[in-house]
């Protein structure tokens, strides 16, 4: 019982039950239909021609295609927590940070390439201060100028595309080129984004943990005003946090574009935003502001994918995929919400109650 | 003192400025108000066609293809005078693009319509100024037919036949008789490109007893989501499935990086396991995949109504009664050598091999 109540208290609780119920969902429906109902959790080695040996399953599957909405989870995570605000131009800004890389390695109007103009270092270089440009124009708007920050990023939001486009001569540009498509595809037998995320993931829990700055990004979020009078200086702490968020932004463009190895700035990261948000939301994070749970957020991010995969997996169609995955959110949401929460602790404290009198 | 008169310098400038502005513009109002009246036939042959385009933007290679191929056709050294009007998504903007095309007395509207419905009012604006509009690739729903000239676009239906008889006379002339299954990456529903191919599929799949469309998702035309498709049927049927027929050559693009990255194999052998990939569209990037060999046969979507545009003012011009709805030329290539001609509807149609010099010769 003593053991129960700690797990129950630990903040990664409920994002973690809400994982494990949607993959639960997988082992009821392959044992109704007589599969191994562990078909969904098998991971096996496949040989490829073009890969080598890599790694085969629905698990690598939900974890390698859910690493865009990670990636954007992290600089969400820290926004939100910031600022109390979203930044609803990440998706765009992951377009336009493809489009601006691949224009590099392809050279301005080309429209399929197998050689790259420059080398891929630089192009990634590119993506990602094209990222810095996008979140320093996002932070010093909110930042400095007190502009609301659905109102600030709203600005990107509609023009980064477009931007893009332009960027790309209104093309879609291919890149084929096998040094730029492995950061989609596979480094061994892992698949490249995997660790790419990872590698984010660990970089900025180490920040958070060896330095003040989580503490004082939190600070910041729960009173921006006392956090100033305490010497902290907060303009500085909110810019950073678009400033970071714009850079995971171009990371998740480089990974997105990387995997169809072109630019199609119509689609990439389309809509993504709102998964980042999602995500964000699904880890038990208050999009008030104030504390937050990193490690939340990316659990949310791969709830989300384990959902859509799920999904895939009973044979939903992705038309309607959509309205199944809004009744699943909901329940989660509901189960994570406050009143809720606080419904059941009630409840259990009847029972014990009526226990003691009995 | 001397601030003070600067200041009514400026102002009065500007108001005979603005003045100025206005005055040339009902001129110019003016000017367009008896060019539209026609009254003088004889100034009106010497003066320059005027055709206003409204067309849906530029979201894809073969959209920009499209564009070009119009604006090429009705430049002004071949005697037009074109006013272009790029809607960028949204039929609000088709809609106020048409009404000033109205105002403007344009002699012809050329209309892409974005979506097929909701065109009644402003196309009863045009006829009412007797201006004929000209519908081409996408199909509008009206209730009056007579408020169109004619429509000219593709054949989705047929292009679907097409590639699905030439994979018919494929695995007869190899000699492949076991049970072939499909899955069908489907276009937006919806999209009168994804109707037609998807039905063509559908009636060759109950026409050859031993095909079976074992799968079928949307893949939204786009290259991300025809890789997430893909990937999801081989995690579901993996080496069962023989043909994948893409509705687009983004999706195809996007099914074939998925296969190579789980490393099957993709190429005309089905004995062998290899994956046989029909696509359409024939864009540049897809038919460089055609000429790889990594998809059988690509039918073309053709964006180049340009020169059927023009043929068509052209007869209106002349007062010759012009077909309501006809089809614009389509091609087919393929890499295999061998199957030159297939017959669809009692027709014959020519598959072109596929070499360099046919995608570097073409236009988009």
């Amino acid at each position: 019982m003593k053991t129960w109540n700690k797990i129950k208290s630990w903040p990664l609780f409920l994002p973690v039950l809400a994982l494990l119920l949607v993959m639960a969902v997988n082992i009821i429906h392959d044992a109704a239909t007589g599969v191994n109902p562990l078909s969904f959790f098998m991971i096996s080695l496949r040989n490829t021609t073009t890969n080598g040996t890599i790694l085969y399953g629905r698990i690598i599957d939900i974890i390698n295609r859910g690493s865009e909405v990670a990636i954007l989870a992290i600089g969400m995570t820290l926004v939100v927590s910031a600022s109390a605000g979203t930044d609803i131009s990440v998706g765009s800004v992951m377009s336009l940070c493809a489009s601006f890389m691949c224009m590099m390695l392809a050279g301005y109007g080309v429209s399929s390439t197998t050689t790259l103009a420059v080398p891929l270092v630089i192009g990634l270089l590119c993506a990602m201060v094209m990222g810095l440009v996008c979140g320093a124009f996002n932070g010093t708007l909110v930042a400095h100028l007190s502009i609301q920050p659905m109102v600030a990023t709203l600005i990107l939001y509609s023009a980064a595309r477009a931007i893009g486009l332009l960027l790309c001569n209104d093309l879609i540009v291919y890149v084929r080129n096998p040094s730029f498509a492995f950061i989609g595809a596979f480094l061994g037998p892992i698949p490249t984004p995997i660790i790419i995320t990872a590698i984010c993931i660990i970089v900025v829990s180490l920040v958070l943990k060896k330095t003040a700055l989580g503490m004082y990004i939190q600070s910041v979020g729960i009173n921006a005003r006392a956090s100033r009078i305490a010497g902290l200086n907060s303009k500085l702490l909110i810019f950073l946090a678009y400033l970071l968020c714009g850079l995971f932004a171009s990371i998740a463009g480089i990974v997105a574009s990387s995997r169809i190895t072109s630019a199609d700035s119509n689609n990439i990261g389309l809509y993504l935003e709102m998964d980042a948000i999602l995500s964000v939301a699904l880890g038990g994070n208050s999009l008030g502001g104030g504390k937050f749970n990193l490690a939340g957020s990316i659990v949310g991010a791969y709830t989300i994918q384990a959902i859509t995969t799920t999904l895939y997996a009973l044979g939903v169609s992705s038309i309607q995929a959509p309205v199944y995955k809004a009744i699943i959110v909901i329940i989660i949401v509901v189960i994570e919400a406050p009143p809720f929460k606080d419904f059941l602790r009630k409840q259990s404290a009847a029972r014990a109650a009526k226990g003691v009198r009995a | 003192m001397i601030s003070a008169i600067r200041r009514y310098l400026y102002t009065g400038s500007a108001l005979i400025l603005c003045t100025l502005c206005i005055f040339l513009c009902s001129c110019g109002q003016n000017h367009g108000n008896e060019d539209n009246a026609g009254d003088e036939k004889i100034t009106r042959e010497s003066e320059k066609i005027t055709i206003g385009l409204s067309q849906i933007g530029s979201e894809s290679d073969w959209r920009i293809a499209s564009t070009e191929s119009v604006k090429a056709a009705f430049s002004s050294s071949e005697g037009y005078n074109l006013i272009f009007d790029d809607a960028q998504q949204k039929q609000e903007n088709q809609l106020k693009a048409i009404r000033e095309f109205i105002d403007q007395g344009v002699d012809y509207i050329i209309l892409d319509p974005i979506v097929e419905t909701g065109w009644d009012s402003v196309l009863s604006e045009a006829k009412e100024a007797g201006i004929p509009v000209i519908v081409y690739d996408r199909l509008i729903e009206v209730d009056d037919d007579s408020l169109y000239a004619c429509w000219i676009g593709s054949d989705f239906k047929l292009e679907g036949e097409r590639a699905c008889v030439w994979l018919e006379e494929y695995l007869k002339s190899s000699g492949i008789s076991r049970n072939i299954n499909i899955v069908d990456i489907q276009g937006t529903l919806g999209a009168s490109a994804q109707i037609g191919r998807t039905a063509a599929l559908e009636e060759a799949v109950l026409k050859n007893k031993n095909w079976k469309i074992i799968a079928r998702d949307t893949g939204d035309f786009t290259t991300a989501k025809g890789m997430e498709v893909m990937n999801d049927m081989l995690e579901k049927y993996g080496s069962d499935i023989n043909v994948v027929y893409a509705e687009n050559d983004n999706m195809a693009y996007g099914a074939i990086e998925a296969l190579e990255n789980r490393g099957y194999k993709v190429g005309l052998d089905v004995d062998e396991g290899e994956f046989l990939v029909l696509s359409f569209d024939s864009t540049h990037n897809g038919l460089q995949l055609t000429l790889d060999g990594k998809i059988a046969v690509n039918v073309e979507c053709n964006p180049l109504y340009g020169p059927r545009l023009t043929e068509m003012i052209n007869a209106l011009e002349a007062g010759i009664p012009v077909e309501k709805e006809t089809y614009i030329e389509e091609e087919q290539f393929s890499g295999v050598s061998y199957i030159g001609t297939i017959q669809v509807r009692n027709r014959p149609y020519t598959v072109t091999y596929l070499t360099d010099e046919i995608i570097s010769d073409r236009q988009y």
